[in-house]
């Protein structure tokens, strides 16, 4: 039996998008911060992770973000989250990882809020 | 530690219905659990986030009962109940229940941002997210066991 979070990135300019799908545990978690840890390598500058087809984070996935979104401030780049369930939204504000990471409702929002003044980060 | 605690809350509860579930420590079965809490929510047609809230406890009662218990028969045992408390809302009720060498929880240090952000200690969340998200949890542990009763209203 495998529950393997599913793990998509695309990159728009700087801005590197993650659509996780399925189960973030500690092998998913480890997953989206070695492929977090490559976007900041290459560059990124900000990162948006979409959750919308995630409907569970245990605690062990959440400080795993918790330590890439260290890493992102670290480097003064921006880790932003979209499209949570009410349970993930409830379960990050109990750990604390709401008060250093953005929380938008919808992707477009999140790549709204993540583009450099006066641009977007849509796709062209 | 707690001395052994053989009452088992709500288990006479007029109209109750049970589904025992064992699983054995192992990689991923804690979401083998979650499936067993989601079609008994489903039962008693809870709201889909009150669910996920009960499956989210679900899995972070298995992962320390994987991870801390050190359970003499390699399983953690799991009852689910649903119910209605006289004159009172549906429910529905997991006990979470191992083998284990049990845990004082005096000595359980309480997770904080402070120690989250920028120290060294990110885990130990697990029994403050159940408190969270559940309506109501009692654990008992002792050198029998660990045994979590967590209850959510519908």
């Amino acid at each position: 039996m495998s529950e393997a979070c599913k793990i998509t990135v695309e990159r728009r300019d700087d801005v590197a998008i993650f659509w996780t799908d399925g189960y973030i545990n500690n092998q998913g978690g480890e997953e989206i911060a070695r492929q977090a840890y490559t976007q900041l390598e290459a560059g990124a500058r900000a990162l948006i992770l979409n959750l919308e087809k995630t409907r569970i984070v245990n605690s062990i996935g959440i400080s795993i973000l918790i330590e890439v979104l260290e890493k992102v401030m670290d480097r003064k780049g921006t880790l932003a989250f979209c499209a949570l369930t009410p349970t993930i939204d409830k379960t990050f504000r109990i750990m604390g990882l709401a008060q250093y990471a953005a929380i938008y409702p919808t992707l477009e929002e999140a790549l709204k809020a993540a583009a450099p003044p006066g641009e977007t980060a849509q796709r062209p | 530690m707690a001395r052994r605690e053989n009452a088992r809350v709500g288990q006479d509860e007029p109209g109750m219905r049970e589904v025992s579930l064992t699983i054995p420590v192992a990689p991923d079965m804690e979401i083998v659990a979650t499936a067993q809490a989601m079609a008994l929510g489903e039962y008693i047609e809870m709201p889909r986030d009150k669910i996920d809230e009960v499956k989210l406890a679900i899995v972070e009662a298995c992962i320390n009962a994987f991870e801390h218990a050190q359970t003499r028969d390699d399983r953690v045992h799991l009852t689910f109940r649903v119910g209605r408390e006289p004159d009172g809302p549906e429910f529905l009720e997991v006990e979470v229940f191992d083998q284990g060498k049990g845990f004082d929880q005096r000595s359980i240090e309480l997770p904080s941002l402070e120690k989250t952000f920028g120290g060294g200690k990110k885990r130990g969340w697990g029994l403050q997210i159940i408190r969270s998200l559940m309506d109501s949890v009692a654990i008992t542990s002792g050198d029998w066991g660990t045994r979590i009763l967590m209850r959510k209203y519908k």
